[in-house]
């Protein structure tokens, strides 16, 4: 109630002037007159909310479907590089926690309450193994260099960079570190947690407080399954690894068809010239003009050439040429896409799209966390079942949107 | 104030109740379709449909789209302006898509001019 | 009418004043009451405070700018970073000004205190989000503050990339700030939607809302839709300079024209979320200050929320010379000028409103005024800058900054100073100084003038915005413009002072000072913390034929023909307790 931290006597005036014309149960907030009209305003409440969310994640979408149409042979060849099976699966797991989800509308509204607290426990369960599975997939592109476009540094030669050879790429050795241990890093929160919710379930159990151990306990299945996604993402990556080789060439040669092989090999000679660093580019480019002395390297000479007017253009210098010598660059440029500026715009785009729906996800998981406290409470019932609806509304947009991501991202041909 | 008990008695009068549980077997049966639907999409990314692919690809994940929106999230019996609510927000997302892809599509000439890759013309115009 | 005298034989309806205990002011004490009051009139209160701070600043830094253009090379800033401080100068004004003073000046801090009980409901419809979303205001203010003390703000309010991308000022910082305001203004407006669809009572239809709960509503439609496309934009803009993601930096092949797409897919709705409430309050004040029904009122509510929608549009005419394909440029410009015919269906029903009405000068009365003329002023030449042609010459130069300047300005914050005006007995219940409010509200009109209409002239003469030194050819203009800007700063501190006073020296207002009769005229001054004691009685807004002057007290009260009454309350069938 608004008038909870008034004092008693104003406290006790809304009681004797309106406070009696209805009565209200203790879930219905004071401000409404029936638990239909909460229930109506806090169902266009959240309808409203998933508007904004369509239109937050539209800008994304714009920009994907602007970079896509500019370069679709870009988008073809990154895109080989996403786990098909594991986005199925992911697919699958949020499509599965859609339905548990659902279902637990439905215990919320027939008074189920067991029931209900194991449909939520199903449905964060399922939020876990997704991210789970996603944080293999995040932890082998970062220690391959599939990054967005700034850090981009894939090399087909050496996919698999050391961290020191990370370091000789201008990262700091910190930088290396993370890049190259990254699925540890994503994994260490997800096991304090664990670790903090197996340590509540244990002093819950030792104090005997039930209602405790009653949220502890599917809590600590939850938490165990981001560990079993973890393991299902392994299995399936490792899997597929030999895979891999088959999309560098795709990536490498699509386009137009006619491979340009003779660009990439000649570029990738040293394993380290075709990934530029970030914030490096002095000392690279000096890299590159010691290997274009070699007179037989003529891509890398014309390269280290393009690079020097791209650097007088940055500092202000006039450059005579005009727009059809662009355009030859871009028709000559479509043999490799595994750079910067090409496979890197995609794995920004695809960074941006995924990281974002994976931080809806985490903050569906805390608000399904708290459902499941209160369903453990028994707070809901057919009059008041109103935050199981929003919070499942929320949830399968989350679903929704990935709906359209997997395809959009992994499944393009 | 009271207990849920006492107060849903005490509240029947004021009409009918709004709860609307979906039957089990409606889920269940949405679901599978949701699963038949990935697996086709997922079959028909090896078959080179080429330039359709991108329409097919977005017409069976809107056809999922629908069924979550319809059934999942109960759209089918909704209040119509909720409808109105959630359908509208894609027109509003189609404009700024066609503006602004449009504009992008017509000014794409100028729009890439810097090459990672092997650029022979540009290195004359230093 | 209200002809001066109450007929005799009729029976007088008037809530007096409130007790101590039911003003909503006083109802609580303690710091802790307001920091965690979920009172939508508390809120809006605190709102109401925190913008005019706000305004503050950046007035402040306004006059900093006129005060440096005194002279052709500058007058504040000296030596080599002369430049650098005037466009830190001019860009946390415009920031400050727009996402922490204009955007939720109305909606947020008028808003939120009339919506509920304009409409007869107790609460908005979510008062938890309410007070989330003030506080979430005071978190974007703090990071705007974080900015300024950082390394300052250079890219003007617009963060255009590549500049945006690549300088070294705290652009993280005011972006996380303005992401943080956004998601204030969308609770707000989700906030509104849902309470006026929800929570009216029975007898309250749509067509019998007052038109500052259409334009509201209009105004949340916006927020709702536009908002989250800035949000977004910005945490894109946040990960282009920390991740270098490539989507608007040329570097990495992105699109600089892509930005300002998105940008201004929000940002010219945004414009709307400005200047709607502001018509809002204006189709308020013109009826009652006129005692007169609003002429048209289906065209001004159904011409609101038709500006929402055209505001998606034509947000393209904001780039006319930034790189658009020429088709897409025609397109927006032909747009462009939908937007201007429900604008003036507005302006042509004010007028008609006031026709032959019975009009009286008060204070908020001579702001509508002063409104109605620089509105049209600013909507005309908004005209010659949505014309491709006399856009290509007028962009960026003065005459661009003259003309939203007399839409935002001598639009919004006339048309919020009217409402503050008017509303401020209902408020706080006391009567400021009559007098002193027309002075100030004649000083601000002049002022005003005197600031904005030389720079239409230095606009077309090809003087360009956000230029710290200037041919000394234009130091005339520029010099009348600046004094201009000082007097329009006395007479906005009149405002002040006038209000102020009223606090400590101002008689109690009545219910009903101005003869209004829409609902929140028929709780005390200031309302209960309760708003109304039970669903109250729905009548016309704007008939004014029951309502006349009660000269022996100084107030407008209801008259009702005197009748047989029946007992209020009949015992309703009890539900078995």
């Amino acid at each position: 109630m608004s008038t909870a931290q008034a004092d008693p006597v104003s406290d006790d005036a809304s009681h004797g002037e309106h406070g009696h014309d209805h009565d209200h149960p203790a879930f219905l907030a004071h401000h409404f007159d029936t638990p239909e009209q909460q229930f109506d305003s806090g169902k266009l409440g959240i309808w409203l909310f998933l508007v904004t969310e369509v239109l937050f994640f539209s800008g994304m979408f714009v920009a994907y479907a602007i970079f896509r149409n500019l370069r679709p042979d870009v988008f073809v060849g990154s895109s080989e590089f996403l786990n098909t099976k594991l986005g199925a699966i992911n697919t699958g797991v949020l499509l599965f926690s859609s339905l548990t989800m659902a279902w637990a509308v439905r215990c919320s509204q027939t008074g189920e309450h067991k029931k209900l607290t194991g449909m939520l426990a199903a449905t964060l369960s399922c939020s876990m193994v997704f991210l789970g599975v996603k944080a293999i997939e995040y932890s082998h592109k970062w220690g391959m260099g599939l990054l967005p476009a700034g850090t981009f540094f894939y090399d087909p030669a050496n996919p698999h960079p050391t961290t020191d050879q990370l370091e000789t790429l201008g990262f700091t050795s910190g930088t290396a570190f993370f890049l190259h241990n990254s699925l540890y890093f994503l994994c260490a929160p997800f096991l304090i947690v664990l670790l903090g919710v197996v340590a509540w379930l244990i002093l819950s159990i030792v104090k005997g407080n039930k209602f405790q151990t009653a949220c502890a306990m599917p809590l600590t299945i939850v938490c165990l399954s981001f560990f079993g996604g973890v393991g299902l993402g392994v299995i399936l990556e490792s899997g597929s690894e030999e895979g891999h080789g088959a999309a560098h060439d795709v990536a490498g040669h699509h386009g137009e068809g006619v491979a340009h092989s003779d660009a990439v090999p000649s570029v990738i000679d040293d394993g380290k010239v075709a990934a530029p660093a970030l914030n490096d580019d002095a000392s690279e480019t000096s890299v590159l003009e010691r290997l274009a002395t070699d007179s037989t390297n003529t891509g890398l000479m014309s390269d280290v050439a393009a690079r020097q007017a791209q650097a007088s253009v940055a500092s202000g210098a006039v450059v005579r040429g005009d727009d059809t010598n662009f355009e030859g660059g871009i028709s000559e440029a479509s043999a490799n896409v595994l750079t910067q500026r090409q496979a890197g715009k995609f794995f920004s785009i695809y960074y941006c799209m995924t990281g974002v729906h994976a931080i809806h996800i985490l903050g569906g998981i805390a608000v399904l966390v708290w459902l499941l406290i209160r369903s453990v409470r028994q707070d809901f019932n057919s009059r008041y079942f109103g935050p199981v609806d929003y919070v499942g509304l929320y949830w399968h947009l989350v679903d929704l949107i990935w709906i359209y991501l997997f395809p959009l991202l992994y499944l393009i041909r | 104030m009271s207990d849920h008990a006492h107060s849903s008695d005490g509240h029947g009068g004021d009409g009918h109740d709004f709860a609307h549980p979906m039957p089990v077997s409606m889920l269940l049966s949405v679901f599978f379709a949701l699963v038949i639907l990935t697996v086709v999409t997922v079959a028909q990314a090896s078959f080179d449909l080429g330039s359709y692919d991108v329409l097919v690809v977005m017409a069976i994940a809107t056809l999922k789209a629908t069924l979550v929106a319809l059934f999942f999230m109960h759209l089918a019996w909704d209040k119509p302006f909720n409808i109105a609510v959630f359908v509208g927000s894609f027109i509003f997302v189609g404009l700024f898509v066609i503006f602004t892809l449009g504009d992008s599509d017509m000014t794409s000439d100028s729009f890439e001019p810097k090459i990672d890759e092997v650029v022979p013309m540009v290195a004359e115009s230093n | 009418m209200s002809s001066g005298s109450i007929p005799p034989g009729s029976v007088v309806k008037d809530p007096g004043f409130p007790t101590k205990q039911e003003n909503y002011l006083t109802n609580s004490k303690g710091i802790l009451s307001w920091m965690f009051t979920l009172d939508h009139k508390r809120i809006g209160v605190m709102y109401l405070v925190g913008v005019s701070l706000a305004f503050l600043f950046a007035g402040i830094l306004a006059l900093l700018i006129r005060y440096h253009l005194m002279e052709p090379d500058g007058k504040l800033f000296k030596g080599a970073n002369a430049n650098n401080m005037y466009n830190q100068l001019f860009t946390l004004h415009g920031a400050v000004m727009v996402f922490l003073f204009i955007i939720p000046s109305i909606p947020a801090a008028l808003g939120n205190f009339l919506v509920p009980v304009m409409l007869g409901a107790k609460d908005v419809a979510f008062p938890r989000l309410n007070l989330a979303s003030f506080y979430l205001w005071c978190a974007g203010a703090i990071f705007f503050v974080a900015a300024l003390f950082g390394t300052g703000l250079d890219t003007g309010w617009t963060f255009y990339t590549p500049y945006s991308t690549t300088t070294d000022t705290s652009v993280i910082a005011a972006t996380m700030g303005a992401f943080i305001l956004g998601f204030s203004s969308i609770f707000t407006g989700l906030n509104f939607i849902v309470t006026i669809n929800t929570m009216r009572p029975p007898g309250m239809t749509w067509f019998r809302m007052p038109l500052f709960l259409w334009a509201t509503y209009a105004t949340s439609i916006i927020q709702v839709l536009a908002t989250p496309v800035l949000g977004i934009t910005l945490l894109l803009l946040i990960a282009e300079r920390t991740l270098h993601i490539g989507i608007f930096d040329p570097e990495f092949n992105g699109d600089p024209v892509t930005y300002q797409h998105f940008f201004w897919f929000y940002s010219h709705p945004a414009v709307y979320i400005m200047i709607l409430p502001a018509f809002g309050i204006i189709s308020d004040l013109i009826a009652v200050h006129s005692h007169k029904r609003i002429f048209g009122y289906r065209f001004i509510a159904y011409s609101s929320i038709a500006i929402a929608l055209l505001g998606f549009l034509v947000w393209g005419h904001h780039m006319f010379t930034a790189g658009m394909s020429p088709m897409t440029t025609i397109i927006f410009s032909a747009l462009t000028f939908t937007v201007s015919v429900p604008s003036a269906i507005k302006v042509f029903n004010w007028l008609a409103t006031m026709y032959k009405g019975s009009i009286s000068l008060t204070t908020p009365m001579c702001f509508a005024l002063a409104f109605i003329f620089l509105f049209t002023i600013g909507g005309l030449t908004g005209l010659h800058l949505g014309t491709l042609a006399t856009d290509m010459h007028l962009h960026d130069t003065y005459f661009v900054v003259a003309h939203f300047h007399y839409v935002m300005v001598g639009g919004t914050l006339v048309a919020f100073l009217g409402g503050v005006f008017h509303w401020w007995p209902k408020m706080f219940g006391k009567m400021y100084s009559e007098a002193g409010g027309r002075l100030s509200s004649l000083i601000i009109f002049i002022g005003f003038n005197l600031t904005f209409l030389p720079q239409f002239v230095l606009g077309s003469r090809g003087m360009p915005r956000r230029y710290a030194t200037y041919d000394p050819e234009f130091a005339y203009l520029h010099q009348m413009s600046t004094y201009g800007a000082m007097l329009l700063g006395i007479g906005l501190l009149t405002a002040l002072v006038v209000l102020l006073h009223s606090l400590f020296r101002g008689k109690d207002a009545p219910a009903n000072p101005w003869g209004a009769a829409t609902l929140e005229w028929q709780c005390t001054s200031p309302p209960p913390f309760y708003n109304f004691e039970r669903a109250p009685v729905v009548g016309d807004p704007y008939d004014f034929s029951k309502i006349e002057w009660d000269s022996e007290n100084e107030r407008y009260v209801t008259v009702e023909p005197e009748r047989e009454t029946v007992p209020e309350e009949k015992p309703a069938i009890q539900p078995a307790h």
